[in-house]
């Protein structure tokens, strides 16, 4: 297996590919009305600062919907659902603009032949982004459908409504046609050049209101279609063999063992060799037959070097935010603190592994694959088999989580492979082992703050150096005259010479390594300047929506000054801002001094996410974002050594449990009026720091380094005596 | 060895030629085309390969298929009836316990073993019982919340 055979997830690099004209894809539909849109700033709904850097948006169309026949509205969008729940709160926001019931709009999502090109689903974009001119896609339908209408019942526009599907004249509702009547027989396009008005909040009827998941029915009877669940005639199930370690080069491999199994095929093409059955557990017995050897891994590093490593191969910083002089504010300040933090490398660790089904037809490669980038997989499965993207086509059935993990689609370049290769359809699904190995990680980073206070207990200086987290919550958000911030080292992508392995994007990438590190040095300076950690943030605020937000999880809290910490209450505080939404949480934790484990209690957690399109499923991603959260702060960490990735399965990786659910109290500002900004992500950036701080509340140690594991708590304990 | 197989699933008679040290887990999905049962690690740990074997809770990915002889086996597929959805399945949708979806056979499977041996767990009760399924979206909240809500209606439908 090739190592650098897949595209990074750099979006400058990948331009969009349109084979198709536009008219082909609505050729390949039957009649109705189609309002074909782009998602981008071309209509300035977004703010150019909101969008991500280096973000390199289309400007042709590149999503559509449809109404139909028969009145039922379908939305084609590249991107798909891995249970964020966009399946639900796309249609919702549909249903309200075109004023159709919710059940009425079906989701053709990340097949890459029926729906035009989309960059991926991350950076909890969907709505941020997508959401705007999929509104006004519906709000320009509604607009031509009640223009027909008006023509076909002869009443003026301003004297129709719309109910249901229904155009009606106001005052005399039995002048009536629907919106199946008016598409019936016809087939228009209608590309969204201009912005017509949205609803205003007072007029939602669907959004801000509370749904729950569209596909619920489908996924609690088993229905719900994942990769693994394609089975097709002749379908063999392919079993890899994997190298021990990164880096370790295959030399030979002996199959005469595994080739006396039953119906087994082999496959030994240079750096591919797989054994297939139409059995999965049969070929993964034949694998077991199969002596491959392994020249050893280059790589030398491991959990105790890697940062040395790391702050080695880091080369210059770069500054991308400056305030001041740091010299000068150094000089002001009274007490100075030089902390340095460190982050582990994550697994993403979905439940469902990374899994693709190919199949060769001709010319015609269809694969079907668990991805958040339908059409970045197309371009690798491409060029895997050496063919014109066009000849490929994705489909995405439901992914089982995906986390930022399923931007990587190694997997779909080994069915495609195996398929041409043995001329059938393939499936190859990762095991638990290979899921850990091929997982692009959240990357180990360190981070070196050194900040000072002045005679009054007022921020100073703050020198913030952050390595391999990249720049994703970096910037502070205080009031501190004299500031930089430096970001050192790739953040992602391949990262081989750095990295021992392959490290990506985790679930809001980097910034719960930074908020991590700000938010302890915040309360480092607190509790030297004698300040209840509330108490000093809220002084300290610049921007007020973050004392607004504090102040909501204070309410809900019940915060009262309890003055300097540690008070031996086990409180802790963060906050933070991750895709445009602002986060505050508040946590309680317990310390057993023998154990060393510790008990999140209670998490009070207060977020502005601008207008909420479903307040339950976002309800839902905070929740999950805290009890996931939980994992990375207090147990989850790789175990590596000279390339080899130690944990192999759930017995050495410990994921969070229903025994550590704690008290988990939401609170969602309500900013109807507001634009809508990411929810699946920002939930989490605060939990280690809010535990870490509750840990030093509750015991007074302070610990530089996630996971806050039992180990590290302990040796933290016995230090202290 | 392959040898002939008889058992009970989702309420019928079958019978099955077979290598009978093949894991339940892939007979279900392969041999019966039973892809709601997942397989998510193989060894266990995580719970989304869970099915009911004689009334408990059982592993499919490390139950072979020797242990099933003579059985009776339920999986997420034998949980309506007369195309009504269970209790655990309504109150797993209407809580909205599950987020990608991929761990909730799973989930309901084990569920449904608890109610078999408890009727009215209390919190602890399903937080013990569960805590060996994983649920990487993190919906454990609700989860136990739908448990308790089935478990509530249950008892008042008899």
């Amino acid at each position: 297996m090739k190592e650098d055979n897949y595209l990074d997830l750099d979006f400058k690099e990948i331009k969009t590919p349109f084979e198709m004209d536009r008219r082909e894809f609505v050729k390949l539909m039957g009649g109705g009305l189609f309002i074909l849109f782009t998602v981008g700033d071309t209509l300035g709904y977004v703010e150019a600062q909101q969008r991500r850097r280096g973000q390199d948006l289309p400007t042709d169309f590149n999503a559509f919907l449809r109404i139909d026949e028969k009145g039922e509205v379908t939305c084609f969008t590249g991107k798909i659902e891995m249970g964020q729940g966009i399946i639900t709160s796309l249609a919702q926001m549909l249903a309200d603009e075109l004023d159709v019931s919710l059940n009425s709009v079906h989701m053709i999502m990340g097949d890459t032949d029926l729906c035009p090109w989309d960059m991926g689903t991350f950076g909890s974009m969907s709505t941020r982004f997508f959401g705007p001119p999929l509104r006004a896609a519906g709000a320009e339908a509604r607009r031509v459908l009640l223009e027909m209408a008006s023509e076909k019942l002869s009443v003026p526009v301003d004297k129709l409504n719309v109910d249901n599907g229904v155009v009606f004249e106001k005052t005399n509702k039995k002048n009536k046609v629907t919106y199946a009547d008016l598409t019936k027989g016809k087939k228009i396009e209608k590309h969204l050049k201009d912005k017509p008005p949205l609803k205003t909040p007072a007029q939602f009827k669907v959004m801000n209101k509370s749904f729950i998941h569209h596909d619920a029915v489908e996924k609690v009877t088993g229905k719900a279609r994942y990769s693994g669940d394609i089975q097709l005639p002749g379908m063999l199930y392919a079993k890899v063999v994997r190298p021990p370690a990164h880096g370790a080069k295959l030399t030979d491999a002996d199959l005469s063992e595994a080739r006396k199994i039953d119906g087994v095929v082999v496959v030994n093409e240079g750096d591919l060799v797989a054994v297939l059955h139409e059995y999965p557990d049969v070929a993964e017995k034949a694998l077991a037959l199969v002596k491959a050897k392994f020249a050893p891994s280059p790589s030398r590093l491991n959990n105790n070097n890697i940062y040395e490593h790391l702050l080695k191969a880091a080369g210059g910083g770069n500054e991308i935010a400056k305030a001041g002089d740091l010299k000068e504010g150094e000089k002001n300040s009274v007490h100075v603190f030089d902390e340095t933090y460190y982050d582990s490398y994550v697994a993403h660790s979905p439940i469902e592994p990374h899994t693709a089904v190919a199949n060769i037809e001709g010319k015609k490669c269809t694969v079907w694959a668990s991805t958040q980038n339908p059409f970045t997989a197309k371009e690798e499965a491409a060029k895997a088999l050496d063919t014109n993207s066009e000849n490929v086509r994705i489909i995405t059935p439901f992914v089982g989580g995906g986390f930022g993990g399923k931007t990587t689609n190694l997997q779909v370049i080994d069915a495609v492979r195996l398929a041409k290769i043995t001329g059938k359809p393939v499936q190859v699904a990762y095991t638990r082992k290979e899921e850990f190995f091929y997982d692009a990680f959240h990357p180990a980073a360190i981070i070196k703050i050194k900040s000072g206070l002045d005679k009054n207990n007022k921020m100073s200086f703050w020198d913030y150096n952050v390595y391999y987290a990249g720049e994703r919550g970096a910037a502070h958000f205080y009031d501190i005259p004299n500031s930089s911030t430096k970001v050192y080292g790739a953040e992602r992508g391949t990262s081989a010479e750095i990295h021992p392995f392959r490290t990506g994007a985790w679930r809001a990438p980097g910034n719960n390594t930074n908020t991590f590190a700000r938010e302890c040095q915040i309360d480092i300076m607190a509790a030297k300047a004698g300040i209840d950690p509330f108490e000093f943030r809220m002084k300290n605020f610049k921007d007020p929506k973050y004392r607004e937000i504090l102040k909501a999880a204070g309410d809900k809290f019940g915060w009262k000054p309890m003055g300097k910490s540690p008070t031996g209450k086990g409180y802790g505080i963060a906050c933070g801002s991750d895709a445009g939404s602002y986060v505050a949480m508040i946590v309680e934790v317990d310390v057993n001094k023998k154990t060393g484990g510790v008990k999140v209690k209670r998490v009070v957690c207060a977020q502005n996410m601008g207008l909420t399109i479903n307040p339950e499923g976002a309800t839902i991603q905070m929740e999950g974002c805290i009890m996931m959260g939980l994992g990375y702060a207090l147990t989850e960490e790789v175990q590596f050594n000279n390339g080899e990735v130690l944990n192999k399965n759930f017995d050495s990786y410990e994921l969070p449990r229903f025994s550590w659910l704690p008290k988990i109290e939401t609170i969602i500002l309500d900013k109807r009026n507001e634009p809508p900004q990411g929810g699946g992500e920002p939930a989490i950036i605060t939990v280690g720091a809010a535990i870490a701080n509750a840990i030093y509340d509750k015991v007074g140690i302070r610990l530089h380094k996630m996971p806050l594991n039992a180990e590290s708590i302990l040796k933290a304990l016995s230090e202290k005596k | 060895m392959t040898e002939l197989i008889e058992f009970k699933l989702n309420g019928k008679n079958v019978k099955l030629n077979v290598d009978s040290d093949r894991m339940l887990l892939w007979v279900l999905r392969t041999n019966f085309g039973l892809t709601g049962t997942k397989y998510g690690c193989g060894e266990g740990f995580c719970g989304a390969c869970t099915v009911i074997i004689n009334n408990e809770a059982a592993r499919s990915c490390s139950t072979s298929m020797k242990e099933v002889k003579g059985k009776e086996v339920i999986t997420i597929e034998g949980l309506e009836r007369e195309g009504k959805l269970h209790p655990l399945q309504k109150a797993f949708a209407e809580k909205d316990a599950l987020q990608c979806g991929y761990c909730t056979p799973g989930m309901i499977m084990n569920a449904y073993g608890l109610l078999k041996k408890n009727k009215k767990p209390t919190y602890s009760h399903i937080v013990d019982a569960m805590e060996d399924n994983f649920c990487r979206c993190s919906a454990h909240k609700r989860i136990v919340q739908a448990v308790q809500s089935a478990s509530v209606k249950m008892e008042k439908e008899g």
